[in-house]
């Protein structure tokens, strides 16, 4: 039953065929199985998953239930989740349980949504490939060599081998793309304050957003539609009402995307593209003007700045938010030391991973006293210009397509050591997170290995209904999203 | 050089504690005086995954005391997180305002005491004022060795308000952080408690020789709680900075605290090691965007302000500029004047002037009452002062009834006066009958009035308003004897 569309599960939940226990406790069975091979989650809550499963069984024969109710779902273990581990994929949390829930959490929990357990993630969302975490690296479900790309890696991996049919996740540079590319998933990240990011653990504050992953376009916008809406507990979170973003994806005519105009930008299609990649992003174009859109070339020419200007801003913006891990409070305190001074260094060196090191120095160099205007300030100069790039891109067209990353998964071990090529591996999404957009990645076909390929497609603000619509049209004619990776 | 070659130069910031229920980035309360971090939610402990959300209260109060003094209130400014690690600083990072404050500039008038009895006015320009979040406090003490944190304070609002470097000796600082501390009150944005840390200064103090135009190098003395220690931490660093300069040394710049039990302040740390606080503007706040219309509705509910009920105290009320300042010194003091001429008339305003800032305030004083607590109500102050305009009493039994008031002897002056037959005799038949007695009695001060000897009538006089139980009209008594003796 796991396998099947939000929409089936729900009318068999509805029609009482299937009951929330049975796809619980098929879901931690499929973990069970599944899990010891790709080390997707962190945390299973069998009890909290049953228990929560009963409720919703009462809401259901009460005909009480929405889209979500009794539905299995994983969070990322950047939310925090009351009485259940939220360790953020790092030593320094490893031990913490949260007294509270994430905003993103108690809105799926009221929806009646089934949280079966915590998934592995790259320490504080800081990677492209799972292997930053201090629970072990996440494997790629596809080829358990392979990485399943990051930070969301768990998320991604646990809905591409089926344990879940749904699971949340962040985008901070491509968390969420890169990872459902790479997986052969959906996934999709809204416009900048459309999910509150209250409860959900800091990376960048000003680049993070939450998002959804699921096997099609159409279960995405039903588990984003419940995630979204205004949250008076973040300052950054859009006061829109609530919308129901698979408004779009309806059954199709012949043209089901005549008029609709897709810009290409010639930065992404120029250089650093895998054959492979190309080759599988070429077809789904392809199929695109065959469902009657029409492509145009489209110029993002700063885009080339967004890797350098992201990793100066969200080091900057973690170097602060990661402050607060100090030992003091909660969290890993060294267990021996000197003095405060001494307190600090040692739990701090002792609780982050490398990548997290390697962030906080930068982020705190970028921001001293001298360097401020020559880093920060200019960074900040080239976000604009890059939004601005998006804003003209859009007078031209209606949406964005474009390669997710420029290679299909890349094997462990292949990149850990050096991380300006990990950081290359986000070249393609990075841009859309420091202007804010909203933008998915779906199934594409597959590449070397027989490994998957995604697409990007990016929308201007709020028209996250009108990307998951685009690809459910182009889901209702290819199978890619259908495809199971082997053993699961 | 001696100490009068030298000149003073010191400028204050002053953070106050804004009244607001709650603190200014969450929904914990502010009251004071709780168990420890009994007042601290998820927000203020910093929890992993937690957001600030801005109390509009706090930034209403900030617009308050901007109007007030005459400043400019930046339609947009930024808060920004100045970074540093200290357990009682949950984040690693306190917001505050950098680059762009909500209050620029402003002004505030000042009457300073000249040493001489007398005063005079200074106007001392804002730099700016800015809202912030407080820290927590560690707690050194009770912990064998180790440190408590205390986070109910982490969060209160402050709003830290910067002067130039404009005062030129403590006895300005003094006077300026008494008026600032009185206009908070007044526009009601801080309690003023400065035990409890509601008012507290930092003091920017540096020398240099009379005549030179640049600033000497300034030390920052901390948290000053009490207008005392104000005035001593400054004197103390100032000749501290002269004897170090005329001995040859340099002031390096530095951070200092005052030891109000030794009366002396000490480096804290030097610049050397100061902190690089990387400031950035906080992403998890928009900027704060202050339109017109929001400033013009707290301007209608700003009350009178001290600076123009003074000028109306001299101008409808013929009061001296220092008398108009000391009694619009608090809001309280101004009401309380202010019910008093409304009662009696302002024809009387000056004297009832004189007595709220003479006899009830000395008794008040005394009594360490303030004036909301005040035994005499204004009323009652009010029949008093009527009774002296029309002559029932005199000014000596007008101090007598005072205190009877005080004493609640009398729920009036009238009903005072009249129980204990106060009331004056003007009754020239009466007063004439008093002064032949006394004239019978006293011969020698006859005597001794006609040889020329002025101080003999004075007695005379004593004598006769002794006899009157000083009840006799003192011009009458005045006139008649000079008559008889004539």
């Amino acid at each position: 039953m796991i396998d099947s569309s939000l929409k089936d599960i729900a009318a068999a939940l509805r029609d009482r065929k299937v009951s929330a226990v049975e796809l619980a406790t098929e879901s931690l069975a499929r973990i069970d199985a599944g899990n010891p091979k790709i080390n997707a989650f962190v945390t299973t809550d069998r009890d909290g998953a049953l228990a929560a499963a009963r409720a919703a069984d009462e809401r259901l024969a009460a005909g009480q239930g929405g889209p979500l109710t009794g539905i299995p779902l994983a969070h990322k273990d950047v939310f925090c989740t009351e009485g259940v581990l939220t360790t953020c994929g790092s030593k320094m949390l490893a031990n913490f349980v949260s007294p509270y829930d994430a905003h993103v959490v108690s809105l799926l929990k009221a929806a009646g949504a089934v949280m079966v357990g915590k998934t592995n993630m790259d320490e504080f969302a800081m990677g492209s490939s799972n292997e930053n975490s201090h629970f072990g690296p996440t494997r790629n479900p596809w080829n358990a060599g392979k990485v399943p790309g990051g930070s969301s890696g768990g998320s991604a991996a646990a809905v591409a081998a089926r344990l879940v049919p749904i699971a949340t996740g962040t985008d901070t540079g491509g968390s969420i793309r890169q990872p459902a590319a790479l997986c052969g998933i959906t996934g999709i990240k809204p416009t900048y304050g459309t999910v509150s990011r209250y409860g959900m653990i800091a990376y960048a504050s000003s680049l993070d957003q939450g998002g959804a992953f699921a096997r099609s376009a159409e279960d995405c916008a039903v588990l984003l539609s419940a995630m979204a809406g205004h949250d008076p507990r973040d300052s950054t979170s859009l006061e829109r009402d609530s919308e129901d973003f698979g408004r779009e994806c309806t059954p199709a005519d012949a043209q089901p995307l005549a008029g609709l105009r897709i810009g290409l930008p010639k930065e992404f299609f120029a250089e650093g593209m895998e054959g492979d990649v190309r080759a599988a992003v070429d077809a789904a174009l392809a199929e695109y003007r065959k469902l009657g859109a029409t492509t145009v070339e489209v110029s993002l020419p700063n885009a080339r700045l967004a890797i350098p200007a992201y990793y100066v801003i969200a080091p900057a913006e973690a170097s602060s938010n990661l402050s607060r891990f100090d030992g003091v409070r909660y969290g890993h305190r060294a267990a021996e030391y000197g003095d405060l001074n001494d307190m600090y260094c040692k739990s701090r060196a002792q609780g982050f991973g490398g990548e997290v090191k390697r962030r906080i120095l930068v982020g705190t160099y970028v921001l001293s006293h001298g360097y401020y205007d020559a880093y920060y300030i200019k960074a900040q100069k080239l976000r604009r210009l890059i939004a601005n790039d998006f804003a003209a891109a859009f007078e031209q067209c209606d949406v964005i397509a474009g390669p997710v990353s420029p290679t299909v998964a890349f094997g462990i071990g292949e990149k850990s050591d050096d991380p300006v090529q990990m950081y290359l591996s986000d070249i393609y999404t990075i841009a859309v997170n420091l202007a804010g957009l909203p933008a998915l990645s779906h199934p594409a076909g597959f590449g070397t290995g027989n490994l998957p390929v995604g697409l990007q497609l990016i929308g201007n603000y709020f028209d996250e209904a009108r990307l998951l619509g685009t690809a459910h049209r182009f889901q209702q004619t290819t199978d890619w999203h259908l495809r199971v990776p082997a053993g699961f | 050089m001696s100490r009068t070659d030298w000149e003073v130069v010191i400028g204050l910031e002053v953070h106050t504690q804004l009244n607001t229920q709650s603190k200014i980035f969450s929904g914990a309360s502010i009251a004071f005086g709780a168990e420890p971090n009994a007042q601290a939610c998820a927000v203020d402990i910093a929890l992993p995954g937690v957001l600030p959300v801005l109390n509009k209260g706090a930034v209403e109060r900030a617009i308050r005391f901007g109007l007030a003094v005459g400043a400019t209130i930046a339609p947009k400014s930024i808060f920004a997180r100045k970074n540093y690690f200290y357990p009682d600083l949950p984040k690693g990072y306190q917001i505050s305002q950098y680059e762009l404050p909500v209050v620029v500039g402003g002004q505030i008038h000042l009457l300073v005491p000249d040493g001489k009895g007398g005063a005079y006015e200074k106007v001392v320009n804002l730099t700016r004022a800015h809202l912030e979040e407080d820290a927590g406090k560690s707690l050194h003490e009770d912990f064998h060795g180790m440190t408590g944190i205390d986070l109910n304070r982490a969060g209160t609002p402050l709003l830290e308000i910067v002067s130039e470097p404009e005062m030129r000796s403590s006895a300005e600082a003094v006077a300026y952080a008494k008026a600032l501390h009185a206009l908070v009150r007044w526009i009601d944005i801080c309690d003023g408690n400065m035990q409890e840390g509601s008012f507290r200064c930092d003091a920017n103090v540096s020398v240099r020789p009379r005549g030179q135009a640049e600033f000497g190098t300034r030390r920052e003395i901390k948290n000053l709680n009490s207008f005392r220690f104000l005035q001593q931490a400054i004197d103390f660093e100032v000749q501290w900075q002269i004897d170090l300069i005329e001995d040859g040394g340099k002031v390096q710049q530095a951070t200092v605290l005052f030891d109000p039990d030794s009366g002396e302040t000490r480096a804290m740390r030097s610049k050397e090691d100061a902190h690089d606080y990387r400031y950035f503007p906080d992403p998890d706040l928009l900027p704060l965007v202050i339109d017109s219309a929001w400033i013009e509705r707290v301007k209608g509910e700003l009350p009178e302000l001290p600076a123009a009920l003074s000028g109306r105290f001299q101008g409808e009320y013929g009061l001296s500029a220092y008398d108009a300042t000391t009694l619009t010194a608090s809001r309280e003091v101004a009401q309380f004047y202010l019910d008093t001429v409304a009662a009696v008339g302002s024809a009387n305003a000056k004297t009832c002037a004189n007595w709220v800032m003479g006899d009830l305030a000395a008794r008040l004083n005394k009594a360490e009452l303030d004036i909301t607590a005040s035994p005499v109500s204004a009323t009652q102050l009010a029949g008093l002062v009527a009774r002296i305009a029309d002559n029932t009493i005199s000014n000596a039994i007008a101090k007598k009834v005072f205190e009877a008031l005080w004493n609640k002897e009398g729920d009036s002056a009238d009903a005072i006066i009249d129980a204990q037959g106060l009331k004056q005799v003007t009754d020239t038949g009466a007063i004439e009958a008093i002064i032949d007695e006394v004239l019978a009695a006293n011969p020698k001060s006859v005597e001794e009035f006609r040889a020329g000897k002025e101080k003999a009538f004075n007695a005379l006089v004593g004598q006769c308003m002794k006899a009157s139980k000083g009840k006799a009209n003192p011009a009458q008594v005045n006139e008649l004897l000079k008559k008889k003796l004539g």
